[in-house]
Order: C-alpha cells, then sequence, then structure tokens
C-alpha cells in the first residue's frame, strides 16, 4: 500500500491540519482556508512542506502543529550595546573587546544609545507598545564564551510588547494567490550576544573569540501562532525586510546577523497542545521551513507509534535533513535572573512627557522616532502595486532581491517603455540571468540606464522583442558597450524601409507559390509561416506585425 | 548576592528594608525554584541566625549551577556561615514597603553616543590568559559535553 500523502493546509490562522485519509485525498476538502502548497521559486525560502507519513492504524485522526519563534538580530551598530568596542563581522580574533566585554573586574556597562532607538523603532515597526520604562536583568549560565557568567538582558519588563507581524504565504496553485497572515509578537528585547566558541575536538580543547560578546541584539519574541515551515520562514522574511528596510539589522543569516529558533509542537484540534521541543540553530533560510517540518512530522510519527515528545532542544542536521537531540545543558536550566545592578531602569519618553530642559542626548522621544520611520516593505508593495499595476507576486519578487527594488526605479525613471514591460524585463530576463550566474544585483554587468535605454530601442520599435533579448546577451558579455552600439554593430535594428520590407515580402511569395495558395484557400497557419519566412530574409530585423499587414494587403491586391 | 549584600551594607534602614523585600519578591516572582527550594531545605523560617545544614542533594545541585567543586567539607561550612549572613536580612521588617527595581532605580540611565572608542588590546587581554592559540582564548573543552557538532556552521549560537 503506498503511504497516504499527509497535506498541510492552514485552517484559519493558528493551525495546519494534516489530514491522513486512507489512500484518498478527500480529507482536504474538508480544510477551509488554504493549502500551504507553493510552487518552488516564489520566494528563496520557500520549501514544499508536502509530508509524507507511515499511517497509523489508530485512525483518521487530525494533528494541527504549532509553531513559535524565538529570533535574535543583532543590532547594526559601530560599537556594542554596553562597551564603546566596534561592531565588526570577521575582524581578526579578540580585537574588537573592551575591558568590560572581557568581563574584567571594575568594568561597568555603559548603554549605546544606538541600540535602544534601534529598538524602539524596531518595535513601533512591529506595532508594539513601547514601554516607557524597561528594565535590564541579569541572566546566568556557565559558558566559556560568556565570561562574566551572565547575559544582560530584559526579562522582567522589555522595551517593547505586544506587537504584530503580518506576513503573506502562497496558497494553492498559482503564485498569485497569496494570502496575509499574522503572527502576535509578544516582546522585544535588548540583551548582550556571547562570544564565539571554536571547538577544536582533536586537541580536546575550544577556542575562544569575544568579538561578538556584548554585541546589542533584538530578541523578538513571536507567539506561536504558525503552523508550517513555510509559515515561519515567510514570518522570518518578512521580519528580515522589516529590519533591513528600518535600518536596525543587516539581518544576514549567514553572517549570523539574524538567528532563529523555533518551538515546535502537534497536537489533535480542540485538545491542549502537546509538549513542544525547541528545534535551534536555523541559521539559514533554506533550512529553516525544512527543519520546522522535518520537527512536526516527526513528532507526529512518534506520537502515533505510541512513543512520548520530551521536552527536549534539537538541532537541524541539514545533511540528514532530519532533527536531532542535542544536549546543550544539563536538565532544566535555572538562569538565577536577578536585577541587573549596575543598570538604572531605561526611560523613554513622548512629546507629552518630555522633561523640559532635558540634554537631547540623554533622552529617547518616541514620538520623534515614529515621525522618522522610513517606509516598510508592506508599504512599499502596496505603492508598487498601485501605482504601476503591478501584480502582488511581483511587488513581493521585487523586494526579494536586495537592490531589485532601486534597479527596477532606476530603469522605471529612465525609459519610457511601459511599467509592466520593465517589470517583466526586470523579473524574468535580468533576475534570470544574475540567478543563472549566482550574482547579487550590484555585481550585475548590466546598469539600470542600459537597460533603460534597451527598453526605449524596443518600446519605439526600433528593434524586435527577440533582437532586445540579443542585445541585452551582448550587454551582459560585454561591458562598457550601449545598446545602441550593439544594435548597429549586429545589424539588429528593425527595416524602418517600408518599400524594401515590401521588396522582401514579395520575393518570398514569389519563392513559396503553395503556401500563397494555402493562405487563399483561407488556412489560418499559412500566413504565419509567411511571416516565419520573411523575418527570417530580413534576420529578424523586421517587426511581424508590419510584416503581417503588408502580406495581407498583398494577397487582397 | 554577596556585591549586593556588601552594597547593602552602606544604605539606610528603609532602603535595605526594600531591597531585602524586593529580593524576596523577586525570588519568588521569578521562580527561583531552587534558590527557594534550597532555602527551604536548610532554614527555619523564622530564625535568620540558625544554621541549618545543606544537604548533599543541594549541594550537588549547586555545583552544576555553578561548576563549583565545593569540595570539602568546609567549603560547605562556609556556604552555610554565608547563608546564614544573607540571612540577617530577614530580620528586617518590611512589611507595606514596595520593593525597588534596584538601588539605582532614582537614577538616571545615562545613554554613551555610538563610537567606537575601546578595543584592539587582545595582547593586553590574552595576558589574563591561561592559555593561549594565536589570538583565541583556550578554554576546557566545556562543561557542557555537546555532540559531536563538527559540521555544524560556525555560528551556532548556544
Amino acid at each position: 500500500m503506498a503511504a497516504p500523502m499527509l497535506r498541510w493546509s492552514c485552517l484559519g490562522k493558528r493551525w495546519v491540519l494534516a489530514c491522513i485519509d486512507g489512500g484518498s485525498r478527500h480529507g482536504r476538502g474538508a480544510a477551509i482556508g488554504c493549502t500551504s502548497r507553493r510552487k518552488r521559486g516564489q520566494s528563496s525560502v520557500a520549501q514544499q512542506p508536502l509530508i509524507t507519513v507511515q499511517k497509523s492504524r489508530k485512525g483518521e485522526h487530525e494533528w494541527a502543529a504549532v509553531v513559535g519563534l524565538e529570533i535574535h538580530a543583532q543590532i547594526s551598530s559601530n560599537s556594542k550595546l554596553f562597551s564603546g568596542s566596534q561592531v565588526h563581522f570577521a575582524a581578526p580574533p579578540n580585537s574588537l573587546v573592551s575591558f568590560f566585554d572581557a568581563s574584567l573586574p571594575g568594568t561597568l556597562p555603559v548603554l549605546n544609545r544606538r541600540c535602544v532607538e534601534a529598538a524602539v523603532m524596531t518595535g513601533l515597526a512591529l506595532n508594539c507598545r513601547i514601554n516607557k520604562k524597561s528594565l535590564f536583568d541579569r541572566k546566568h549560565y556557565f559558558y566559556a564564551d560568556l565570561p562574566a557568567g551572565y547575559q544582560i538582558t530584559q526579562q522582567r519588563l522589555p522595551i517593547a510588547v505586544n506587537g504584530s507581524l503580518a506576513y503573506s504565504v502562497s496558497v494553492g496553485k498559482k503564485p498569485s494567490q497569496v494570502s496575509t497572515r499574522t503572527v502576535r509578537i509578544k516582546q522585544i528585547q535588548l540583551e548582550q550576544d556571547s562570544g564565539k566558541s571554536l571547538h577544536d575536538e582533536l586537541r580536546s580543547q575550544t577556542l575562544i573569540d569575544l568579538n561578538r560578546a556584548g554585541v546589542g541584539l533584538l530578541e523578538v519574541v513571536l507567539e506561536p501562532d504558525m503552523s508550517c515551515g513555510e509559515e515561519a520562514a515567510s514570518a522570518v522574511r518578512e521580519l528580515q525586510l522589516i529590519l533591513q528596510a528600518l535600518g536596525t539589522s543587516q539581518a544576514n543569516m549567514a553572517e549570523g546577523q539574524l538567528r532563529v529558533d523555533a518551538n515546535v509542537s502537534v497536537h489533535h484540534p480542540g485538545e491542549p497542545l502537546g509538549v513542544r521541543t525547541e528545534v535551534k540553530n536555523l541559521n539559514s533560510t533554506r533550512f529553516l521551513a525544512k527543519a520546522i517540518d522535518s520537527e512536526i512530522k516527526r513528532q507526529i510519527h512518534e506520537l502515533e507509534n505510541g512513543r512520548k515528545i520530551l521536552n527536549e532542544t534539537r538541532s537541524f542536521d541539514y545533511k540528514l535533513g532530519c532533527t536531532m537531540p542535542m544536549r546543550d545543558k544539563e536538565g532544566k536550566q535555572d538562569y538565577r535572573f536577578m536585577p541587573e545592578p549596575n543598570l538604572p531602569p531605561l526611560l523613554l519618553y513622548d512629546t507629552a512627557s518630555l522633561p523640559p530642559g532635558a540634554d537631547p542626548q540623554q533622552v529617547i522621544n518616541i514620538d520623534w522616532i515614529r515621525d522618522r520611520l522610513p517606509e516598510l516593505p508592506g508599504k512599499t508593495r502596496e505603492k508598487l502595486i498601485q501605482k504601476y499595476g503591478m501584480l502582488p507576486e511581483h511587488s513581493f519578487a521585487l523586494l526579494n532581491e536586495v537592490g531589485l527594488l532601486e534597479f527596477f526605479q532606476n530603469v522605471i525613471k529612465e525609459t519610457g517603455a511601459e511599467p509592466k514591460k520593465v517589470t517583466s524585463w526586470v523579473l524574468n530576463i535580468f533576475l534570470g540571468f544574475l540567478k543563472q550566474q549566482n550574482l547579487a544585483v550590484n555585481e550585475s554587468p548590466v546598469t539600470p540606464s542600459a537597460l533603460a535605454e534597451l527598453l526605449n530601442l524596443l518600446d519605439r520599435k526600433a528593434i524586435s522583442s527577440s533582437a532586445a533579448r540579443q542585445v541585452f546577451e551582448e550587454l551582459w558579455r560585454s561591458k562598457g558597450k550601449t545598446p545602441s552600439q550593439i544594435v548597429s554593430e549586429k545589424k539588429l535594428e528593425l527595416m524602418q524601409d517600408q518599400e524594401a520590407l515590401e521588396r522582401v515580402c514579395h520575393t518570398v511569395m514569389e519563392g513559396h507559390p503553395q503556401v500563397v495558395m494555402d493562405m487563399k484557400r483561407g488556412n489560418p497557419r499559412a500566413i504565419n509561416k509567411l511571416i516565419g519566412l520573411v523575418r527570417k530574409a530580413t534576420l529578424s530585423r523586421a517587426d511581424p506585425t508590419v510584416i503581417k499587414e503588408i502580406l495581407e494587403r498583398k494577397l487582397l491586391s | 548576592m554577596s556585591s549586593l549584600l556588601s552594597a547593602s551594607s552602606a544604605l539606610s534602614e528603609d532602603a535595605l528594608r526594600r531591597l531585602k523585600r524586593e529580593m524576596w519578591a523577586r525570588a519568588v516572582k521569578l521562580g527561583f525554584r531552587s534558590w527557594v527550594g534550597w532555602r527551604r531545605g536548610f532554614t527555619s523560617k523564622a530564625d535568620p541566625q540558625r544554621s541549618d545544614r545543606v544537604t548533599a542533594e543541594v549541594i550537588e545541585h549547586l555545583e552544576r549551577l555553578a561548576l563549583v567543586d565545593f569540595g570539602s567539607q568546609e567549603a560547605v561550612a562556609r556556604l552555610e556561615k554565608a547563608i546564614a549572613f544573607a540571612d540577617r536580612l530577614r530580620a528586617v521588617d518590611t512589611d507595606g514597603v514596595e520593593p525597588m527595581e534596584s538601588v539605582l532605580e532614582d537614577r538616571c540611565l545615562y545613554l554613551r553616543s555610538d563610537n567606537v572608542v575601546e578595543g584592539n588590546c587582545a595582547e593586553e587581554l590574552l595576558q589574563n590568559a591561561h592559555r593561549v592559540v594565536e589570538e583565541y582564548f583556550v578554554a576546557p573543552p566545556g562543561n557542557i559535553s555537546l555532540p559531536k557538532q563538527d559540521d555544524q556552521e560556525p555560528f551556532s549560537h548556544i
């Protein structure tokens, strides 16, 4: 018996129902809402959450999965959260460490204003309530890359609470079927990053680099409102775009500026939530959805085989494609939280509560920051759709690639071509070439002005669209040439000489009397054949519509 | 704890009362399970001077949390004395006193501008290290024995 498919469909906003239905897939009909199946290639984080599970004898039970996320985003700042040492990726080991970062006796934390502002900005962008008073606490644990033996964090009263993040997932088969979901944000807290450990198992030692120790982090806690890997990945992707738009974090997962831990559990709808596991080290968008889905699958499999889920930490092994238990800390951790004695409460103000005569360097005005928030990705997409009549999925695609939107806008500025045409060229041809060669937008050999000029030639009907593609390929290969140069070098311009074109048409018709006969008999395909022959004769330099016109005229005469 | 205690000796009676109250409120609020459980294990509620024995179980738990080997009976006795010392705080009546956030709660939190003014002192810092490889501190393989993580990405945050 073939293993029946377990299809994940997002029912309502809280969970995905997996309908196991003896071999057939009719169970899916019961699920309202949408399946979270989506086409590959829609976005870089898209994964196929189609999961196959051995059917259990116990029955037709449906499973719902619940996913919550904890996301650590490194704040983009010049200096660390509590010290004046530099924040920089891949510097020589221990070169960016102050005495405070190394936890030498007698050093004290001094809060970086920029980090507080970044937290407020992020909180506002995520619709949070900003706490006018927040507190710092010490969270204790012992690890060689945490020299103080504790991390300064905000456990009791974080800087921002009760927010929300809207994200979109594609539903159904077409990429245009996009559904918007919301995940609640529990809180955003400021905290210190730890150093890095390099484990040298051969010599049984650990090398410690404290360059990262003390870098400011925003810990964003998402409520368990997601129900599959794809939802989680889309939410993380949206958060990443928001952080990048705000400039509060570079949010580059490959450089560890954005790190995700997921809490995953499964249960039967209507019953209490199941025991959850924590999946750690989800450090690439590629594996985020995969790791979560594989953990959901594993939990269902365990439970259906009468086993129990342990409350444990697991890590995703991307080679094996499954999660593995991780013995990170012995038993339940006792972090022994206590108030950070060296930092008084952090007070923020709004315009109404701003104390008169306060040193502007020493006060942070929430209203001032709110007024200066940059445009967020959701708004940008909305504007693109309105201004250019763009499809929603195209607006997503433009924002998904760093620099692509700017490229698009620069092309639009310099061309008279239809926005639709520009969108199609940028997303299909330009992006296709980039992807093929694994280049970033800013590494492209074709500049926005060159593409704009090319589109202008096309728009003026100076070249055909197939010639335009040829010019584009040439532009890609030979940097520095303009489209017009290429067009004249390669003689790609469309024949503007009507008489010459008519002569060519005439010759072709004379050369193919059989086809002309077919055409006269009313075979609609015959004319296309003639058009093709004429184009060939003109080395594709004639506009097919013009050829068609001439041919039709000639037939009637 | 001990730094808080020594700081508290310089405080006024009122501040001390509030601080003590705060510590207890916090302990309960934050669920210092082991802390509370451990205290229950050896102290009576009423008599702060009474020095009960710390059970072997509690010692083991503390050793694991703090990575300190109490090692000898003498060290355990010292711990018991320290606890008895801290317990004097309980003699202060804190009824009706609002808990403090911190002894500095009325102070302004100074905000620093985001400038790089420190660092670049690896050589000095590494002088403190018992062992050094290149510019790295060398630590023992870890109090926490991780599974084979050789193919894990180097950015793992634990």
